[in-house]
């Protein structure tokens, strides 16, 4: 596993992520939080793992830990498609313009987000939008949980195959399914 | 417009009003007024004149940046740490930091276009003379310089008045640049308004480059049935000698084709191009051929296709000698912005320059005069075609499987790519004799050939690709409607009143270049989505290359297809990079021939015209360069939203409304002067998507502009509703803040809506005669 930006020149200065080493720092981390939040991008659709597209593996993990899903692109449809209704959907763009708004309360208007996890969205545009909240919303916790390391967040899984990355996925689904949340 | 220097010296004068002692008048320039309409406020602006507009938009919507560097390394204090609000030795903090970046960029582009309309307004004063007239489009076109006119107050006749104006454009530029620099200006809004100021002065700039060119060299004039075009590697007849161009600046293309024709050249050779030169080429020559968007050039030299290359300016690959040389195919360079390193041989004789480069003494040379440039080029390729044959730089099948088997598996091809291709499962089942991998990646590599720079044992892959793709690559026969240029007077008084009203549901422009997330296909597809709908679709640059690529499933491209009007269901292509002026020149003539809006140097009042009524949109979906910005730039000082594709987020910087603060969405009813809640029509200014789905339903929703009538406002939300449940699966969440009154509700969705409404507390609200000025409170004009 390598601590290396999955695109080589997606390069940060000196606040860099701190590297999950284990799923179990996602489950905890998002216990720890009192609302998180979990962006997915459209990557979600077109990825596979194991035969199946990482939405349905996300779906899993949303259903089992009951956090709030924020869809962008199109993909709410695919969400729903599945049965499964996310909390919100708007544009990557909009939805990071928003968390950097202190005042912002929130899909649901009960509260900012304290932790913020991205997923399948084109990398160099999380990166972005990871530098985004880095630089103008210093408090916010960001995770994401791809494969590929984002120097730009607070944590962030190193580099990996498929493999491991399905294996991570259902291990912080399975942590949650076990023992409620 | 005349150029004169005046010096007016009064020693004592005694009038009415009193004395006058030692009166002195300098005035530079005495402008002979050729144009009755009365002077606007903001002739010439400096670059704080239209801060107050700036900053109106800009407080509506507000940068969000996403910076691409943690640190500022521009002075020897640096490098500095702007992490997080830190501010480094100068004072700025990131947000500054990150605006000045987006004004640094705005300025390449400005000045890039400036100083390739000041190249070819020079050369051609020095063909034609100064007061050689302009003519855009004849009786059609009277307002010629619908920019220009607006920002400068200044109604251009003759080459030498365009002259004067750059002069104005170009001092501009020098002090937007100079407010980047250390200790210049502290605040990012004011470097985002000296960005729009860039902007506008790239859109001067670029006017002035289409306007001359249109004029002088018998490019079609605002012609809504240009010339179809070949387009299309398949379509270039290779057993003949083959130049190939590649930049921006026809000029010395012009040189070529000219050369051809008084040879007796022209059926016996071909001229082809890549980027916009290419499309100039061919408003110029219509048997000029087009080989493809900038992302192709890699794709074109080392298939070897070039018998010579010519290069002039803007989006040139660097490396392009160095490819060039490989397949041995002399060049030529002829910009001197784009030198190569190669010796001048500007005034060496003709044949010593032939002699140097058909026997290959000379890989390349610099070659200023255009004439020049032409002869050589011509008398090169024909010397050197039936010794290359043609030569390739792709390896052959059989190589491929025995050198992809050198791959370390690093996957450092992959994670050099811009589109994250799946390349290294590729390789290694093409060393399997496989290339069934290596082929699905042709439609979406974008031609950069970082995999081959990353590399550790230096695979070819772009070649490998190219190789495998080749097939495919020979048969791409298309058309590109040539450049038009200018939309007719006539066209604008008959679809402003529609626009205005809503009835044709907007004006989507595809513009920009081609680092697109995934092949040109989807331009094709976005075009054809909202030419079938019956907006107006306008194409200039690759993104009009790219929309005539593909075809329907009658075998037609889009240019074949649809009509070439500026009207609903057209689909025009108006030409290069620099004939975009004339689609934000459109909404201005909107403003000035439909409505009767003064236009001489009142830019505000237009401006805040085109936002809150012309339902326009551009989309660059792949925008990669600085022009670009600037591009956008200009779009954005006049209200016109600008999409960008995924890899538009590496600008760095949006600016996006805030749907959810209603407090936004108020303008002034200019009938009344009463505040008014328009809900967020448009919703931003600059916004990058992240899917094809993603930009056809932003599209619909930011068309949809204050002044919409119902009627209008019922059809821009049938669209936007439609194009929302095919690409989303569900209903807009955000109907409630775009339906003002019952009528605007869809008659087949009415049930739905209501629903919604009835959810959402939705309240009946008027529609006014919008607008942010508030000195244009009950001075409405039309």
């Amino acid at each position: 596993m390598s601590c290396e930006p999955w695109q080589c020149a997606e390069i940060a200065a000196t606040k860099k992520a701190n590297p999950i080493q284990k799923p179990e720092i996602v489950v905890a981390m998002i216990k720890k939080a009192s609302r998180p939040l979990l962006i997915v991008g459209s990557n979600v659709i077109t990825r596979q793992l194991e035969g199946k597209p990482v939405i349905d593996f996300i779906i899993d993990l949303a259903n089992a830990s009951k956090v709030q899903v924020l869809a962008t692109a199109h993909i709410v449809g695919e969400f729903v498609k599945r049965g499964y209704q996310p909390a919100g959907f708007m544009t990557a763009m909009d939805i990071g313009n928003r968390i950097v708004d202190p005042t912002w309360m929130g899909l649901d208007g009960k509260g900012h987000p304290d932790l913020v996890m991205f997923v399948g969205l084109p990398y160099y545009m999380e990166s972005l939008l990871l530098s985004g909240l880095k630089h103008f919303a210093p408090d916010l916790k960001t995770m994401t949980l791809d494969n590929t390391y984002h120097p730009h967040a607070s944590w962030s899984f190193p580099n990996a195959g498929s493999d491991v990355w399905a294996s991570n996925l259902k291990v912080i689904t399975s942590k949650f399914s076990e023992g409620g949340n | 417009m005349t150029s004169k220097n005046v010096r007016v010296k009064i020693g004592e004068m005694k009038t009415n009003a009193g004395l006058i002692k030692n009166l002195e008048l300098s005035v530079g320039k005495v402008i002979t007024d050729n144009w009755d309409e009365p002077m606007g406020p903001t002739p010439m602006p400096h670059i704080s004149t239209l801060r107050d507009w700036d900053f109106r938009l800009l407080n509506k919507y507000k940068p969000f940046y996403m910076p691409d560097c943690d640190l500022c390394c521009l002075c020897t204090y640096g490098k500095c740490d702007l992490t997080a609000g830190k501010r480094g030795a100068c004072g700025l903090n990131i947000a500054d930091q990150s605006s000045r970046i987006v004004l640094i960029a705005c300025c390449i582009g400005a000045t890039t276009h400036n100083a390739h309309a000041r190249h070819v307004v020079d050369h051609l004063i020095e063909v034609y003379g100064r007061k050689f007239p302009l003519n855009v489009g004849g009786l059609n076109v009277k307002v010629e310089a619908p920019v220009t006119r607006l920002i400068t107050g200044v109604k251009p006749d003759t080459l030498g008045d365009l002259d004067d104006i750059l002069s104005y454009t170009e001092s501009q530029l020098t002090h937007c640049l100079s407010a980047a620099h250390t200790g210049q200006e502290a605040n990012n809004l004011d470097f985002e308004s000296k960005a729009f100021h860039a902007g506008r002065m790239d859109q001067i700039g670029m006017e002035i480059a289409d306007l001359c060119q249109i004029s002088t060299l018998g490019f079609p004039k605002a012609d809504p049935e240009a010339p179809l075009i070949q387009m299309g590697i398949g379509t270039v007849d290779t057993k003949k000698p083959v130049i190939m161009c590649i930049g921006h600046n026809v000029v010395p293309s012009v040189g070529i084709i000219d050369y051809m024709k008084e040879h007796k050249l022209d059926d016996k050779m071909e001229v082809v191009g890549l980027c916009c030169t290419a499309i100039d080429n061919t408003r110029y020559y219509e048997r000029a051929k087009i080989v493809g968007p900038i992302s192709w050039e890699l794709r074109f030299i080392r298939g070897g296709f070039a018998d010579v290359t010519v290069l002039d300016e803007q989006c040139v690959r660097t490396d392009c000698n160095i490819e060039a040389e490989r397949v041995k195919s002399p060049v030529i360079a002829a910009s001197e912005k784009n030198c190569l390193g190669y010796k001048d041989r500007t005034n060496d004789p003709v044949d010593q320059i032939v002699e140097d480069l058909a026997t290959y003494k000379v890989p390349g040379v610099l070659i200023l005069d255009p004439e020049k440039v032409g002869e050589v080029a011509v008398r090169v390729a024909q010397r050197v075609a039936p010794v290359r044959k043609k030569m390739s730089s792709l390896p052959e099948l059989d190589q491929i499987k025995e050198l992809a088997k050198k791959c370390r598996h690093c996957n450092l091809c992959q994670r050099s790519c811009p589109q994250d291709l799946s390349i290294e499962p590729a390789v290694r089942a093409a060393a399997e004799g496989d290339y069934s991998k290596l082929a699905d990646l042709y439609e979406a590599c974008i031609g950069c050939g970082r995999c081959e720079e990353a590399c550790p044992v230096k695979l070819e892959i772009h070649s490998f690709i190219l190789k495998v793709g080749e097939k495919k690559m020979i048969e791409e026969k298309n058309f590109c409607r040539s450049g038009r240029g200018a939309v007719q007077d006539t066209e604008i008084r008959s679809v402003g009143g529609p626009l205005v009203l809503g009835e044709i549901p907007g004006i989507v422009a595809l513009v920009g270049c081609a680092n697109y997330p995934n092949g040109g296909k989807d331009v094709y597809d976005i075009a054809r989505e909202f030419a079938l709908r019956r907006y107006i679709v306008v194409t200039s640059g690759c993104s009009a290359m790219s929309a005539g690529s593909y075809k329907n499933e009658d075998g037609k491209t889009l240019y074949e297809e649809f009509p070439g009007g500026f009207e609903a269901g057209g689909v025009l292509n108006v030409g290069s990079c620099v004939s975009n002026p004339h689609i934000a020149g459109a909404a201005i003539k909107v403003a000035s021939i439909f409505a009767k809006r003064n236009l001489r140097g009142n830019y505000e009042e237009i401006a805040d015209y085109i936002h809150n009524r012309v339902g326009a949109v551009g989309l660059a979906w792949g925008a990669y360069s600085q022009k670009a910005a600037s591009i956008a730039a200009g779009f954005w000082s006049l209200g016109v939203p600008v999409l960008v594709g995924p890899h538009g987020t590496k600008y760095r910087r949006m600016l996006l409304g805030r749907s959810d603060k209603p407090e936004n969405w108020e303008v002034l009813d200019a009938r009344t002067g009463e505040t008014v809640n328009v809900g967020p029509a448009p919703e931003h200014l600059f916004q990058s998507v992240e899917t094809p789905q993603e930009a056809m339903v932003q599209i619909a929703k930011l068309c949809l502009r204050p002044n919409d009538t119902w009627k209008g406002r019922m059809g821009k939300l049938t669209h936007y509703i439609d194009l929302h449940k095919r690409h989303y699966g569900v209903m807009p969440p955000d109907i409630h803040q775009f339906v003002r009154t019952p009528a605007d509700i869809p008659i087949t969705m009415k049930d739905e809506i209501t629903a919604v409404l009835k959810e959402h507390n939705w309240k009946e609200s008027i529609i006014p005669d919008p607008t942010m000025i508030p000195r244009l409170v009950r001075k409405a004009k039309e």
